[in-house]
């Protein structure tokens, strides 16, 4: 007679399906099912913990506002490492070569350390406790709703984008059911958020970003070693794919064509590295919520410097591996929505390369940090959505007054019900090539316009809330226009990409510039048409009438701009490595 | 890196790190003694990276696991 935990280990096999374990490619073994298990039992188990830690409405969205500086950086590095960052960059690094790594250096580095320094005195004095909220206090309602409301849009989009691609992911390595991963996974995460709240949150971000560097950094290691090292990967490269070039960083990117993104350098510089990046980092309060729940002023400013050293890190475990691809694979892969019987999709890559170093246990291992890429990613999307709904639309439009234990009941209701809103985006998500070619067209509609408005609110003081409300609303629809245009004329988008080579990444960040444009040009025109505030009522919000907390007493290796120089410096140093 | 629960009382999220990574790498370690007598069929799996990474992460989950315990 079988045990019955040979049974319960067995319990996976019923989430299998007929053409799922058809075109699965790997098995797990019975320790791999263990360290999954133990991984949703873990998680499950922290959202219990904290549940009595979390008794107001402050402890549910922000965490008490507690966080030390360690905890708020990692969490918010965490937060950014879902699908994305797992899949979808070692996938565009296997079909663009190194090149993917910009979106992880100029991309984000800058707008990190920008974040910390610049942007984060505001929001953390101001005592706002989300985005929209800081609009609110420096231009009005009508821009904080029309930014909580898109905002609200985007996250549970890209709550079924996380869902639909950690099933699809399950079914093609393990054979799992598409349905029930979406189901099971959901369901985990919206009762742990739905438990502890945003501390449940960050404390399995936490968790979860030790799971996710344990568990791949072991693919690069063994790809370099199978290889001979760096030189070795580039010339099998040049074997593999002669006459591309997949190995730097800037060189290829004088001309449109010399690459295969695309893409020139102005593109990458401005539209990626000045508006799209900074739009992301600093204003998507996916992210931002994670250092609005530092414990002061320092630690919210150090917090993204923290977050930025790891965050450069992360190339050499997500797009490494898709540069080792090209070299050691023996065939070579292809769009998804060119895929034959018996082919690989570029999104495949690392579940490939996994297989190919990865036995039992350790498989297990890689298994659970994908999972926990997905589930940090979601419980992100979902812990931002409840506080934006809670505090930005429901408090202000439908119900003004109400006690604390109110919102959070509301709060945890929303969680519920914002994961199975996105359940529902997870079945629409079907008909795009690159997961991530759809979720940046989506931060390109909303983040980059933003990024406008709340810069100009926070460094000029003659900006007015008509101003940014009309900025702000033009950006994003010139946006969609741009995007609704090249979707039904794609002869346009040399209009938008100024170049008919430019794939769907780099129109993505002309589009993402010419909207950013857009929203401070509107912005400053009907600003200067318009009655400004007051001084006096723009204390905590704009540069120049607050007075910010000076570092000069605190000896150099604690100050966060000391610690800013040194990442930036990195940064420097990464681009003239790869160049 | 600071020890600071967030509220009197909480665990540190410290230590549930130190305890899954304990777990994990005892775990991966055990599988990897197994897989010298039963040899896997992946690359590079003349290396036994399943002993070495898995007392990695045994060791680096041990390290935690006592450094944040509770009542420390």
């Amino acid at each position: 007679m079988t045990p019955f935990w040979i049974t319960f280990l067995a319990l996976p096999a019923l989430f299998l399906d007929a053409a799922g374990s058809a075109t699965r490619i790997m098995s797990l073994h019975a320790v791999d099912f263990v360290i999954i298990v133990i991984y949703f039992a873990m998680v499950l188990g922290i959202g219990f913990y904290l549940k009595k830690y979390t008794k107001s409405g402050e402890d549910f969205f922000l965490a008490g506002r507690e966080m030390t500086a360690w905890v708020a950086g990692l969490s918010f590095v965490s937060a950014n490492l879902g699908t994305l960052e797992l899949m979808g960059w070692a996938g565009n690094a296997y079909q663009y070569g190194i090149m993917a790594a910009h979106w992880y250096w100029v991309g984000a580095i800058p707008a990190m350390l920008f974040l910390g320094i610049v942007m984060m005195p505001f929001y953390y004095i101001s005592k706002t406790h989300s985005v929209p909220g800081y609009l609110e206090l420096r231009y009005g309602r009508a821009t904080s709703g029309l930014s909580a409301i898109s905002f609200a849009v985007m996250t549970i989009l890209m709550s079924g984008v996380n869902m639909f691609a950690m099933a699809l992911v399950l079914k093609v390595m393990l054979g799992w059911n598409i349905h029930l991963s979406i189901w099971a996974s959901s369901l985990t995460v919206g009762v742990y958020v739905a438990l502890g709240g945003l501390f449940s949150a960050i404390f399995n971000e936490v968790v979860q970003f030790f799971l996710i560097w344990f568990g791949a950094m072991l693919i690069p290691i063994l790809g370099l070693i199978e290889t001979g090292g760096w030189s070795g990967m580039v010339e099998r490269i040049h074997r593999n794919f002669p006459g591309q070039d997949f190995t730097h960083l800037w060189r290829p990117m004088a001309h449109f064509a010399d690459n295969p993104m695309g893409v020139h350098w102005v593109g990458i510089v401005f539209g990626l590295g000045a508006v799209l990046s900074m739009g992301y980092w600093t204003t998507d309060f996916l992210v931002v919520q994670r250092v609005i729940a530092a414990k002061d002023v320092r630690a919210a400013k150090l917090a993204p410097v923290i977050g930025s050293f790891f965050k450069m890190a992360v190339p050499f475990f997500v797009i490494l591996p898709g540069l080792l691809a090209l070299a050691v694979l023996p065939f070579h892969l292809v769009p998804a929505s060119a895929m034959q019987p018996g082919q690989h999709s570029y999104d495949e890559v690392l579940p490939l390369m996994l297989a190919r170093y990865c036995g039992p246990g350790l498989l297990g291992l890689g298994i659970t940090a994908l999972i926990a890429g997905f589930m940090s990613g979601m419980a992100g999307n979902v812990s931002a959505f409840a506080t934006v709904w809670t505090y930005d639309i429901y408090r202000p439009f439908i119900r003004k007054t109400a006690p604390d234990s109110h919102y959070l009941a509301m709060g945890r209701w929303c969680t519920i019900i914002g994961l199975l809103i996105s359940i529902g985006a997870a079945y629409i998500v079907t008909h795009f090539g690159s997961l991530m070619d759809y979720v940046q067209a989506l931060f390109s509609f909303f983040i980059a316009p933003l990024f406008g408005t709340v810069l100009l609110g926070m460094i000029w003081k003659r900006t007015t809330g008509a101003g940014g409300f009309w900025g702000l609303l033009a950006g994003t629809v010139s946006s969609v226009a741009m995007f609704t245009l090249v979707e039904l004329d794609p002869t346009k988008k040399s209009l938008v990409a100024l170049s008919p080579l430019a794939k769907p990444l780099a129109l993505d960040m002309w589009r993402a510039l010419w909207s950013g444009l857009i929203c401070v040009v509107v912005t400053v025109v009907v600003s200067l048409l318009t009655e400004p505030r007051p001084e006096a009522q723009l204390v905590g919000l704009v540069y120049g009438a607050t007075d910010l907390p000076s570092e000069g007493d605190l000896p150099l290796l604690k100050r966060p701009i000391f610690w800013a120089g040194v990442s930036f410096a990195l940064f420097l140093v990464l681009q003239w490595i790869f160049w | 890196m600071e020890k600071t629960p967030a509220k009197a009382g909480m665990l540190p999220v410290w230590f549930f790190i130190g305890v899954i990574h304990l777990i994990y790498g005892v775990l991966i370690f055990i599988t990897g003694l197994y897989e010298l007598s039963h040899p896997v069929d992946t690359v590079l799996a003349n290396l036994h990276a399943p002993i070495w990474w898995g007392a990695f992460i045994g060791v680096v989950g041990a390290i935690y696991v006592w450094r944040f315990r509770p009542g420390r």
